[in-house]
């Protein structure tokens, strides 16, 4: 006599799957990595990276995978303290590279991270304003004139900390018209010439190419951040995680080619 | 008559609804539920207290209402024109009837971005605005009700248009044949026996409003008592303190959830008598 | 030439309506005819609510409509009043202002309009729904309703679009004894749209049959039992079809 899945559960089991489907797509696992230097690397990652790290990272990722055939890395670049909420909340992420190390300290302070944070490199803030700088910027000073239209982050994201500091710096009390929930809403406004400035990381000004003009500003240099990155401990493939960490520590230059500042 | 009661044998449902239909019910309800489970109950009022929920809250509530009378004195018109299409070319009139329903399909920051690039300092229509007066629209109060209005419309329209619809052809007659011109048939007698869709088309509307996250932000940006609506202010509130973002978010949903209950039954369904 | 005389040809989905139909002043004529003769095609013309493709509507001497010369009075001015097969009250109003409903859009103001669809209703001993909702009335009760508020307004000519045809049967008598004495105090003329015999004996003075969109026969009843100009006209006047 046969036994059957009863109707609930084998809706149910389908209903799961069909949703775990609609979530996201998993990376094919492959167990073939035949001519790979390192035999133990396979299979897929999920890399959390601060927004600002998305022009860099897929291209450290091509070449990773072209010498570790058979690996798939997946990346999500988002607001860091927004990736940081989703991983304290219990998203299944492999590495997570952020953009201030207070926001990586709340990720620490969930015993999240595999092993202790390194940082790949920094950044520092820059103004942006659009081509041919329309509003007449010229420096700091600029973002505590009410008459013209600037935007900056929100003091909660770290492009916003880091603001908040060098107008302390600068003692400019800022009248922004809007606190921006991460950097490229910022850069959204100001490449499309709704906003005399934003400030935003000097790597952002470098990606948006011709859209934007940077004006840097001696502050600047007081309120570098640091991009952390650790592999976290609830990763399925540790290994390929602490890899990828290794691999972007080693290619420091290319992140420089970028714009970054050098870690130290 | 028989006292003893049965049930109306068209009101039984066949069972293999009722699985798919429970699961379907608990993914709805489900996250709502964790929200609750995980609300910071004991210091709830700490959190909502501060300076950033209240405000946010008022203005929400101001915007979307403000948004949901736009939405209403402009959508009514247009829903009047859509249900009077009949006699237009199909490709025609498909077509208008899918630029309406766009602004459900698009996500809400490609909205904003559409609105920018019509209403911002550079846009189609605002660029000749700021350059003529020097007023923009972006960052100010009136975008987020713009925004707002352009998340809402289809949600009224589709409502209203159905229900103009559904109003008997025969009443029409009646109201032509007393006299009545276009106008006094329209005021007199198809606005009023349409009444129901538009009311539960404006309480979508507004429900949709009170939510609206994405297409705000892009095009009115986020300053405190300004354009930093209820949604805006959870969302930031999740990067720097989660408790505070989901105390915000428990409160959403009760406004969210009281606005919903109050449309009764029939308004969803229309005038069938 | 007073009351109605209507040539009218209207071509819709295959369907051809080619028919001249005449009511003398001041009588009431039974438009009869099977299902799908084309009666209500042409109460739609004649009311406006159709467009002629060819022909003319002409009342009391006024054209409302004429092909030939491209006049067309809309429907809402023309002075024809109808009363459709489901009383069509409007649901959302009480009785009396569906029957001031009329005297609204004639200009008058909102208080005498009400006083006067009292008086109305009060002459036709239906007082006592005025202040109901339609809902609340029974199907005969609201076909007398709508013959009121159809009146009220002192059209010239009233088309009755089979205003018993919901009504139950055993109600149909007392119901068209009330019709009768509203008809007979209106002073216009009035098209009724029937195929039930029992209808034209007692609210016509003539009868015209019309079948696939062409009139077959008019005269009095009496005359056309006398000499049916074809079986389909026998039939309807035995009360044997339908």
């Amino acid at each position: 006599m046969t036994r059957r899945l009863p109707a609930l559960a084998a809706v149910a089991a389908l209903a799961a799957l069909a949703l775990a489907g609609c979530a996201q797509d998993l990376p094919a696992a492959s167990g073939a990595p035949s001519s790979s230097p390192s035999p133990s690397l396979g299979g897929g990652i999920t890399v959390d990276a601060a927004a600002s790290l998305n022009e860099v990272f897929p291209k450290l990722a091509a070449s990773f995978q072209q010498e570790h055939p058979g690996t798939t890395i997946t990346f999500n670049f988002g607001g860091s303290s927004t990736l940081a909420a989703s991983i304290v909340s219990g998203a299944t992420v492999d590495v997570f590279a952020a953009a201030s190390t207070k926001t990586m300290r709340t990720v620490q302070d969930a015993s999240l991270t595999a092993g202790d944070p390194v940082v790949i490199a920094r950044n520092e803030l820059e103004i942006a304003v659009p081509p041919g700088n329309p509003g007449r910027i010229t420096g700091l000073a600029d973002f505590g004139d009410a008459a013209k239209t600037v935007v900056v982050c929100d003091r909660t994201v770290p492009c916003g900390a880091a603001a908040t500091q060098v107008f302390d710096l600068a003692k400019v009390a800022p009248k922004p018209d809007s606190y921006e929930p991460d950097v490229t809403s910022v850069l959204t406004k100001v490449e499309g010439n709704e906003a005399d400035a934003g400030l935003v990381y000097v790597t952002d000004v470098r990606a948006a190419g011709s859209k934007v003009e940077g004006i840097p500003f001696p502050e600047a240099d007081e309120a570098v951040t640091a991009y952390p990155i650790a592999p976290l401990k609830g990763s399925r493939n540790a290994a390929l995680a602490g890899a990828w960490v290794a691999y972007v520590q080693a290619h420091e230059a290319d992140l420089r080619a970028a714009g970054f500042l050098a870690p130290r | 008559m028989s006292a003893r009661r049965r049930r109306d044998p068209l009101a039984r449902i066949p069972r293999a609804v009722l699985v798919p239909g429970a699961i379907a019910f608990l993914l709805l309800v489900g996250p709502l539920v964790a929200l609750l489970a995980r609300a910071p109950w004991a210091h709830l009022g700490d959190l909502l207290a501060g300076d950033t929920v209240l405000p946010a809250l008022g203005l929400s509530l101001g915007t979307a209402a403000a948004s949901t009378g736009c939405c209403v004195l402009l959508g009514v018109p247009l829903a009047v024109v859509l249900s009077g299409a009949d006699g237009w070319p199909g490709p025609l009139r498909r077509l208008v009837r899918a630029l309406v329903i766009t602004p459900l399909v698009l996500p809400p920051v490609v909205g904003g971005i559409a609105l920018l690039l019509l209403l911002g300092r550079t846009g189609l229509l605002g660029g000749p605005l700021f350059q003529a007066t020097g007023v923009q629209i972006p960052f100010s109060t009136a975008a987020v009700v713009v925004a707002q209005t352009f998340v809402g419309l289809p949600f009224l329209v589709l409502g209203v248009e159905g229900a103009l619809r559904g109003v008997d052809r025969r009443f029409a007659v009646a109201a032509t044949t007393l006299g009545a011109g276009p106008w006094t048939r329209f005021v007199r007698v198809t606005l009023p026996l349409a009444a129901p869709g538009v009311a539960a088309g404006a309480v979508l509307a507004f429900a949709r409003a009170i939510g609206e996250f994405g297409a705000t932000v892009t095009f009115a940006g986020s300053l405190p008592k300004v354009t930093q609506t209820l949604p805006i202010a959870a969302y930031l509130a999740l990067n720097s303190d989660p408790e505070a973002a989901i105390a915000i978010s428990v409160v959403l949903m009760v406004v969210a959830v009281a606005v919903l209950v109050s449309l009764r039954d029939h308004w969803l369904q229309g005038i069938g008598r | 030439m007073s009351g109605l005389d209507a040539e009218l040809r209207v071509e819709r989905d295959g369907f051809v309506l080619d028919a001249r139909l005449v009511v003398p002043a001041h009588r009431v004529v039974a438009l009869m005819g099977r299902n799908g003769a084309g009666k209500s095609t042409a109460v739609a013309a004649i009311a406006g609510l159709l467009p002629l493709d060819g022909g003319r509507v002409v009342v009391d001497g006024e054209v409302l409509e004429d092909v030939a010369s491209g006049r067309v009075v809309p429907p809402e001015r023309r002075p024809i009043g109808v009363v459709q097969q489901q009383s069509a009250l409007f649901p959302h109003l009480t009785v009396a202002a569906n029957v001031a409903f009329g005297l609204r859009t004639q200009g008058r103001s909102r208080s005498a309009a009400r006083a006067e669809a009292h008086r109305l209703l009060t002459d036709a001993g239906l007082a006592d729904l005025a202040d109901r909702r339609p809902s609340a009335v029974s199907g005969g009760q609201a076909a007398r309703v709508a013959l009121v508020r159809t009146l009220a307004r002192s059209p010239r000519l009233v088309l009755l679009d089979e205003p018993l045809a919901a009504i139950d049967a055993e109600l149909r008598p007392a119901l068209r004894d009330a019709i009768r004495a509203q008809l007979r105090a209106f002073a216009g003329s009035a098209l009724l749209v029937t195929h039930d015999v029992r209808d034209a004996e007692a609210l016509a003075d003539e009868v015209v049959v019309i079948d696939r969109g062409r009139v077959l026969q008019q005269g009095s009843l009496a005359s056309l039992r006398a000499a049916p100009a074809a079986p389909i006209v026998s039939r309807l006047l035995d009360g044997a079809t339908d």
